[in-house]
């Protein structure tokens, strides 16, 4: 009896340590976790604040406060009116827009032939497509550099743009994707008499809407963020995209060193991008996940 | 049926005419022409003309303090942040997966820097990590908290500038690795960890046997991306350093590339050819030892 009892004690002790332990490890984990988004969030955090003080409060800071009482939009102003930022902006988007969607059309063409399209030497191509996914972005742009120049095209929006209006890698993601649709629908569509232009307009595009989306999203991420290309292509405010904004701001913007324009000419730029994300969450994740790089 | 479709020969080649003409002319071409400028000795670039062939490009780079000290700051980059940045990426997503409440807010959370605008977002890690005469900044008056003394990590020594531009980098690589591998995670079977239990197994145990083994290729194929990527570093330093890389001994060997094509110090395309096929000959080794290795100690 007195055993049974001891036994008991024993298990209920046993059991209390687990839910003790495994408690602690739960709480641990928490603390790690929002550690993690604490130094996520953090520079967020700092740059909508500074972009709120004014720029005689931030000055006199001594010792950088972490909250303001006398939030301020003045900085805002100063950044669309003391530098082009609105020319930036427009800049990028025209240049964002423009890419994405020559680029949707070269792929997408491109994606129906492999996929769709039968025709001596298709095999070859394509391994040679392929093979051109492993050439990096730094080996290219010297020359690229060069024949846009001889072109006459800096400082143009062709030259931003033209360079960047095919993706390897899109392709072929597109036509796995096409693939998928089965050969009746097509040959159904063949002996209606349907052209292969309609058949990929009215059939094959919104079937690999999905796919689509995903590519368009990347590839807006991609065009919002270029710095390189920009920068060496164009020297003339005019053509600025938000990157070399930025940088041109750090470097000689607002006269006199202007943190809290600079920050506020931050949180204009990276807003779009954010806004993009939280709407489109997780088809964002879904496409970054299955064909981002960056990392 | 196959009558039907012989007729789109011609047809095929131009729907994808588009294609071949943006890659022929932006790179293929440039592929080839890369290595031609590599090889032309003297080249001008106001006149177009070069002296002879050879390797002297090469050997110009190869000996340029510039170069060197571009490829150690390259180096040193990678070694610091590849393995880092996994490790930590892997341990936040076992958290991750062992919690339900708030997953779905903390992966939100920390997926905001891929879709941040590198050289913005530097601007701001420049201004949290920077001395001025005024103010020693957020991060040094922290340091001070813990009763360190205040060091200038942008233009300071080297460690410091060092140590921003890492931790930098490890914040901006981090959502694409944390993405991977909570994923990657989540599609382990349920049925081993199981059986895991069912025998007892301790969880550092199974984390060690079972789901590590089976994330492995995911954990090798961030590695061999996170090589490639951090080799070509260059807007994260831009970001944090300002365009003068060489003059603040932060350039990378991507920034020196670019240096030597356009800026300051530009205008030959030659060496900056040489340097960019020997950053591609690093990479492309790394990888392939990375290919090698994975080959021997991933299960697939």
């Amino acid at each position: 009896m007195e055993m049974r009892s001891n036994m008991e004690t024993d298990y209920l002790k046993i059991e209390k340590n687990a839910r003790i332990r495994k408690r602690t490890v739960n709480v641990i984990t928490y603390i790690l976790l929002a550690l993690w988004a604490l130094i996520v969030l953090f520079p967020f955090y700092w740059m909508l604040l500074t972009s709120v003080k004014s720029y005689g409060a931030y000055n006199s800071e001594n010792i950088p406060q972490f909250f303001t009482l006398s939030p301020t939009l003045e900085n805002y102003v100063e950044a669309f009116t003391a530098v082009p930022l609105g020319r930036y902006l427009i800049n990028t988007t025209i240049f964002t827009l423009a890419t994405t969607a020559i680029m949707l059309a070269v792929i997408t063409f491109a994606a129906f032939a492999f996929a769709r399209l039968d025709f001596k030497g298709k095999n070859i191509v394509f391994v040679l497509f392929l093979s051109l996914m492993m050439i990096p972005n730094e080996l290219v742009i010297i020359t690229n550099f060069v024949t846009v120049t001889n072109l006459d095209l800096r400082n143009t929006f062709p030259g931003l743009i033209l360079p960047s209006v095919t993706s390897v890698f899109y392709i072929y993601l597109l036509k796995e994707n096409f693939e998928q649709i089965p050969d009746s629908l097509y040959y159904a569509a063949k002996v209606d008499g349907t052209s292969d232009l309609k058949y990929l307009f009215r059939v094959m595009i919104p079937i690999s809407k999905p796919t689509l989306i995903t590519i368009t999203i990347l590839k807006v991420i991609e065009c919002w963020n270029s710095y390189v290309w920009p920068r060496l292509i164009t020297d003339d405010e005019n053509y600025f995209l938000v990157s070399n904004g930025i940088q041109e701001i750090r470097e000689n913007g607002f006269g006199r060193e202007n943190v809290p324009a600079m920050m506020a000419a931050v949180v204009v730029i990276s807003v779009p991008l954010i806004l993009l994300f939280l709407v489109f969450r997780n088809k964002v994740m879904a496409g970054v996940s299955r064909g981002g790089t960056k990392g | 049926m196959k009558k039907l479709l012989r007729d789109s020969g011609l047809k095929g080649w131009l729907y994808l005419l588009p294609a071949i003409l943006f890659l022929g002319v932006f790179m293929v071409y440039p592929l080839i022409d890369v290595f031609v400028y590599s090889f032309e000795e003297g080249y001008n670039s106001a006149s177009q003309t070069f002296f002879g062939t050879g390797t002297y490009n090469y050997s110009y780079v190869l000996h340029d303090p510039y170069f060197l000290q571009a490829v150690k700051n390259t180096f040193l980059l990678v070694v610091i942040t590849v393995p880092l940045s996994t490790g930590i990426a892997l341990l936040i997503s076992v958290g991750l997966n062992s919690i339900k409440p708030l997953r779905n807010l903390f992966q939100t959370i920390y997926f905001l820097p891929y879709v941040t605008n590198t050289l913005a977002v530097g601007l701001v890690f420049m201004i949290l990590f920077k001395k001025t005469a005024y103010s020693d900044g957020l991060i040094n008056l922290m340091i001070t908290w813990f009763g360190g003394t205040a060091v200038d990590f942008i233009e300071g020594p080297y460690w410091a500038r060092m140590f921003v531009l890492c931790f930098y980098t490890i914040w901006v690589v981090m959502p694409f690795k944390i993405l991977i591998l909570t994923s990657a995670l989540a599609s382990v079977d349920q049925m081993y960890y199981n059986a895991a239990r069912v025998d007892g197994t301790s969880k550092l145990r199974t984390f060690l046997r079972i789901t590590l083994p089976m994330i492995s290729p995911m954990i090798f194929y961030l590695i061999i991306t996170g090589f490639i990527g951090a080799f070509k570093a260059y807007s994260d330093v831009v970001a944090l350093f300002g365009t003068d890389l060489n003059a603040a001994g932060m350039n990378t060997i991507v920034g020196y590339v670019y240096d030597m094509l356009y800026g300051d110090s530009g205008g030959y395309p030659s060496y900056a050819s040489a340097a960019a096929i020997i950053l591609f000959a690093i990479v492309l080794t790394i990888t392939c030892i990375n290919l090698l290795v994975s080959k021997k100690k991933v299960r697939y």
